[in-house]
């Protein structure tokens, strides 16, 4: 019997996370004896140390406050304590602003760039020096400027996604195939025609790209952003949870930022792959 | 010679190197001119100012009448890699090209002539495809139709069949002979092979070595003009012009380069009539133009 190799896979992914929460159940419920204390001190200590089991919550654990968090998504009580659903739809919300901002500057601007080798190498320097500086150095500078936190998170998210977006928009503009450029010349095609029909479509599958890595950055700078700024965002939210000591709802907070920044990627990788044409 | 395309006195350099220069040359309306010549002898960058899609350092090359001045949707170019869009189907492919020439046609008008333009090249049912999807002799089929869709007053051709298999090569080259001579279409075409020149053209332009190639004569096919592939071999006159063209290609274009007969005229080089082989005559004859 030859199960196909999706399959086969899929198996051996189930069997490593099995394996993984097996581990991971058995590290958190060790028992062990706790030591003797002094009962005043031992109320001091919590529960941990009185039992001797671990604080760290297992696989159970999560799965009873992933339904919690599921359960009830949209309920507000107030600035801590609100549903993880409204604090990802600000996250996601905010991601969407700053990352549609920088597409809007990024693709013209990466046309212009790509189209004429004299601006290509005027805007070089600049892109180089901006490009590796920590989008969350430029914090302080939005909070001095802009004056509002909600704001300096999306231009914090605008920064980090412009590069990307940028540098792929330029370099697939430069690298539409001569001949393709001729074909419109020949046909006597205008700039603006030529713009949209040739070296747009041409360049799509590039441009794509640089969205998708603009995404996935955004995506991985917005909980840092929203852990300084505070005040709502599932960054914030993992930043209340651990002062909380809710280690359990930390956790289950990564695992629905890595979800959500799963289908970010994905929803990009279908519209890429609706662009990209067989060679 | 009243040409319809007439190159006068061009030079193309790269560096101080000349591809060549003074060059010369008249295309009659409604002929099929042929330029043969090895690699570098500037075969390609004579095609490409004749598109427009280069320019001569010096000279200057009219067609009906007017200088060229760049491309123009009435010299239609099928390129050598066939430069289709590949996210177009066929009939995209077609109709960006008529949409380009008639810019103010309704759709319906564009869409049928591109189809018509599809089914004159035989891929009629393929509209739908994408260029991946096809041969590379279908891929050449769809870059002839979309030089042929804007009714060109001028085809040029760089090597067109150049990466074909022989089999896909001999029908398109039927293709296009066909077309060609039930329209009266003027073509000009860049080949290295010489069977196919014999073939297609009413004239063959035979190119000496570069660097500072010339034209080191024209060649008149007097073949009959309802030949057949099939049958060429057998045309009277046949074996004395492919032997006069390769002995051209194989040693004379080398010798020419070095050292020019005297009396040779750039502004109106040589143009050979091979006479058939029923007349006892044997030798070239050399014709003024």
């Amino acid at each position: 019997m030859t199960l196909s190799l999706a399959a086969r896979g899929a198996i051996l992914s189930l069997l490593i996370l099995a394996l993984f929460l097996a581990a991971w159940q058995i590290a958190v419920s060790g028992g062990g004896s706790a030591p003797a204390m002094d009962p005043e001190y031992a109320k001091l200590m919590g529960q941990s140390a009185v039992t001797g089991h671990s604080a760290m919550p297992g696989p159970a654990d999560i799965a009873r406050g992933l339904w919690q968090a599921l359960r009830d998504p949209f309920y507000d009580h107030g600035t801590n304590d609100k549903g993880i659903g409204i604090q990802l739809a600000w996250s996601v919300a905010r991601v969407a602003a700053g990352w549609l901002l920088a597409v809007i500057v990024a693709v013209p601007l990466g046309f212009v760039i790509g189209m004429s080798p004299l601006l290509g190498r005027a805007f070089d320097p600049f892109i180089q020096l901006l490009k590796p500086i920590s989008p969350l150095a430029w914090m302080p500078l939005a909070l001095f400027t802009i004056r509002d936190s909600g704001i300096s998170a999306i231009f914090v998210i605008f920064i980090c996604s412009l590069w990307p977006m940028l540098i792929n928009t330029a370099f697939g503009v430069s690298s539409v195939r001569t001949e393709w450029l001729n074909v419109a010349r020949t046909l006597e095609v205008r700039p603006i025609r030529r713009a949209l029909t040739i070296i747009l479509p041409a360049a799509a599958p590039t441009i794509l790209t640089g969205m998708r890595i603009s995404v996935g950055i955004a995506w991985l700078v917005i909980v840092a952003a929203e852990m300084l700024v505070g005040g709502t965002g599932i960054g914030y939210f993992v930043w209340n949870e651990w002062n909380n000591l809710s280690i359990t709802n930390v956790i289950v907070a990564i695992l629905i930022i890595g979800l959500v920044g799963m289908a970010l990627d994905q929803a990009l990788a279908r519209a890429q792959a609706a662009v990209t044409f067989p060679q | 010679m009243n040409s319809f395309i007439s190159i006068e006195a061009i030079a193309r350099r790269f560096g101080a190197q000349p591809v060549f220069e003074n060059l010369w040359l008249g295309v009659p309306r409604g002929s099929f001119t042929c330029m043969i010549g090895h690699s570098g002898c500037g075969k390609t960058t004579v095609l490409n100012i004749l598109a427009g899609l280069d320019a001569p350092d010096d000279g200057v090359v009219i067609v009906d009448g007017r200088a060229i001045e760049g491309p123009s949707l009435d010299r239609a170019v099928v390129f050598q890699s066939h430069a289709l869009l590949p996210w177009r189907s066929v009939l995209g492919n077609v109709a960006f090209a008529v949409a380009s020439r008639w810019p103010d046609a309704p759709r319906a008008v564009v869409q049928a002539r591109a189809r018509a333009a599809i089914a004159r090249v035989g891929l009629a049912g393929n509209e739908m495809k994408l260029p991946a999807e096809l041969s590379g002799g279908m891929k050449q089929r769809v870059g002839i139709a979309r030089a042929l869709s804007i009714d060109p007053k001028i085809l040029l051709m760089d090597e067109p069949f150049s990466a074909l298999d022989a089999l896909s090569r001999g029908t398109l080259q039927d293709e296009v002979r066909r077309i060609c001579t039930d329209t009266d279409q003027t073509v000009f075409m860049i080949t290295h092979d010489v069977d196919e020149a014999i073939y297609l053209a009413d004239r063959i332009v035979l190119m000496t070595n570069g660097p500072g190639a010339r034209i080191g004569e024209i060649v008149v096919n007097t073949l009959a003009r309802d030949r057949t592939r099939a049958d060429l071999h057998r045309q009277p006159g046949f074996y004395e012009l492919r032997n006069h063209l390769i002995d051209f290609l194989v040693t004379r274009s080398a010798a020419l380069r070095d050292t020019m007969p005297p009396g040779h005229d750039n502004r109106h080089p040589p143009e050979i009539r091979l006479t058939p082989p029923r007349s006892t005559q044997e030798t070239p004859c050399a014709v003024n133009s």
